[in-house]
């Protein structure tokens, strides 16, 4: 099916967020806050980062002023949007003594606005784990059902990229509603397209001119652009079997010896979705309530059973997660469970390197097999 | 005494060397303290009221450290009239701040200090209650934070397990929404102390200072090392860990570590 492709100037980026608004969504984009670009709720572009960019490495992350007016002249941010979908604390059940549950408020309508391919890649793993994977979790359908999601392609990958690597970005990936591009050669503009019948009629109501082709060419160019400056790269070639193979290696002591077991990585990664559920009761007895919170691979209580945590070392938690990620996800959901978003690489405090780790495994398993 | 069944619960507060902030928490609980006050009874704590019941109590909250002879037999009277006995705070768990003098020579501080240094009687060191008598739980906390309080309160009267996590305060930072503080330059305690104060700190824009002490699997050497690389000095980094959880095991072993470096 061909959809839709439309050429916007900027004004015409301000009706489309004017018109998601007038819909009736919350619109949430990339906005300036903390000394970060961190999502808030927009109602123009003039609140997205105007002319503002970042320098991420490992383990640090500074805000910067670019030399023009680009809507989307950065890479992601601290946070995923995994907030919005999987919140991080939630009630997921509240009741009286009669056993009735009392009335949740109903989640907003979002509209997410600049969601970088990556993220929507990391979307649609989180759709497969919370509603395609034999349950449905209520607490994301709620948020996710009704979501309208804007995908911005990428032209200034951070020095933490690696979506190249992960196929996941810098163009588009299936699954948004609406497909920006930015365009930031003599002209200011934008290409989007449709991806879905709801981004269709949103399209349809903005009444915008057709995008020529060699605009769409252009856009074309700038993501191609983008491909081959990511600031890492990660070889997923035998990776998956690598890291199992590797299992009993001496290197996860030595990666033990830097990780901080912070959990960081875990709660800045767009796809990890693990939670822990406590039960509260008011000191009356009246209300009991249970919630839902983000929890760790990386914390002891995470893995407590009777008698005890089974991983209790630094260097089993680390191989849990990046195993996980990079490996045993396969055989759990059908994909990897990293996008190459370089979020668990700029968020660890002590900039441990997914990357610089996954390949010196590979490195160990790919000698120990030659040898 | 009767059976507990059949009477409230009792409850008793008890104050070592402190500044009296983590006791007032409980005071400062206001929509939860009638609550609280509802479903037990408030029998011994002088700073709420002068009506002192006798003991022994079904729960004993302790606060401060053991600094002085006197203090160090006071306890065991407590304990033995105690039913659970509950530590809060970063003196009653760790020695508090007051324990800095553990690295020192008492007697030099007391002839500073006191113009009759003779009437002073006090220990060499100040140490927390879990080591002169067992502690059924301890509450971080420089001060506690009264949510947890409350938790662990109501738990007890319902016969529970409380939920008072171990993890680092990086936990709570990414569940509020504050970028890390670390990350953006700034030195920060947090992933190696324990949760409990939902990341006060660094959401405004702050360092965490430790005040709940070293969480569960505290890498304390990795994250001094990063300090190092921000450029803070030896000796700052060695200050930083000896402040009101100085005391604490891994926050005392990482102090001492930069101590014996060069300042810089």
């Amino acid at each position: 099916m061909v959809r839709p492709v439309v050429e916007l100037d900027r004004e015409g980026i301000d009706r489309l967020i004017a018109q998601l608004g007038d819909s009736g969504f919350t619109v949430i984009a990339p906005t300036l806050s903390d000394g970060t670009i961190s999502h808030g709720p927009i109602s123009s572009s003039q609140d997205l980062p105007v002319g503002w960019t970042e320098v991420q490495d490992a383990g640090t992350y500074r805000l910067t002023r670019r030399e023009d007016d680009a809507l989307f002249g950065y890479a992601v941010g601290p946070h995923s949007w995994k907030r919005f979908l999987h919140p991080p604390e939630v009630v997921v059940w509240q009741g009286d003594g009669g056993m009735t549950p009392l009335d949740l408020a109903p989640p907003p309508r979002y509209a997410f606005f600049g969601v970088r391919p990556c993220e929507m890649a990391a979307i649609s793993i989180q759709d497969k784990v919370f509603l395609d994977s034999g349950f449905s979790d209520d607490v994301y359908r709620s948020r996710r059902t009704d979501a309208f999601i804007v995908e911005v392609e990428c032209y200034e990958p951070g020095g933490t990229c690696f979506c190249a690597s992960m196929g996941t970005g810098p163009g588009a990936v299936e699954g948004a509603d609406l497909v920006v591009s930015e365009i930031l050669d003599d002209e200011h503009r934008f290409v989007v397209r449709a991806g879905s019948d709801a981004g269709e009629e949103v399209l349809a109501a903005l009444g915008a001119a057709e995008a020529e082709t060699d605009v769409i060419a252009a856009a074309e160019q700038v993501v191609a652009d983008a491909a081959a400056r990511m600031g890492r790269t990660l070889d997923t070639d035998g990776l998956r079997a690598a890291l199992t193979a590797q299992a009993q290696s001496e290197r996860w002591d030595e990666i033990a010896a830097r990780c901080l077991t912070c959990a960081n990585c875990t709660m800045a990664c767009p796809t990890c979705f693990c939670a822990g559920i406590d039960d509260s009761l008011s000191l009356d007895g009246a209300v009991a309530t249970r919630t839902r919170r983000w929890d760790s691979c990386f914390g002891l209580e995470f893995s407590y059973i009777h008698g005890g945590s089974l991983r209790t070392s630094a260097a089993s938690r680390y191989r849990q997660w990046i195993t996980h990620k990079l490996s045993t996800w396969w055989d759990q959901f059908g994909s990897s469970g990293c996008v190459g978003c370089g979020r668990c690489i700029t968020w660890c405090p002590v900039g441990i390197d997914i990357t610089a780790e996954a390949t010196a495994m590979l490195a160990e398993a790919r000698s120990e097999e030659a040898s | 005494m009767r059976p507990l069944e059949e009477r409230q619960p009792t409850l008793a507060v008890y104050k070592f060397a402190s500044c009296d902030g983590c006791q007032l928490s409980l005071l400062d609980c206001e929509d939860e303290l009638l609550a609280v006050a509802g479903a037990i009874q408030i029998a011994n704590f002088p700073e709420a009221s002068r009506e002192v019941l006798p003991g022994p109590y079904d729960v004993v909250l302790v606060e401060g450290s053991i600094t002085t002879p006197h203090d160090e037999e006071r306890i065991h009277d407590i304990r033995r009239a105690a039913g659970v006995l509950i530590t809060i705070g970063a003196c009653a768990t760790a020695g508090g701040i007051q324990a800095l003098r553990n690295w020192k020579d008492v007697d030099d501080f007391v002839n500073i200090v006191y113009a009759n240094p003779q009437y002073i009687e006090t220990l060499e060191t100040s140490t927390p209650i879990s080591d002169h008598v067992d502690v059924d739980l301890e509450l971080r906390g420089c001060p506690i934070d009264k949510g947890q309080l409350v938790e662990v309160i109501a738990a007890y009267l319902q016969g529970r397990k409380p939920t008072i996590p171990t993890y680092s305060v990086c936990v709570e930072c990414k569940r509020r929404g504050t970028p890390c503080v670390m990350v953006k330059g700034t030195p920060c305690l947090g992933p190696v102390t324990q949760a409990g104060c939902n990341g006060l700190c660094p959401a405004y824009d702050r360092g965490c200072f430790g005040c709940f002490g070293p969480m569960e699997s505290p890498n304390t050497a990795a994250l001094a090392d990063q300090w190092h690389a921000l450029g803070i000095p030896a000796n700052r980094i060695s200050e930083a860990f000896r402040s009101f959880n100085a005391w604490s095991g891994a926050f005392r072993e990482e102090s001492d570590r930069w101590e014996e470096r060069s300042p810089v």
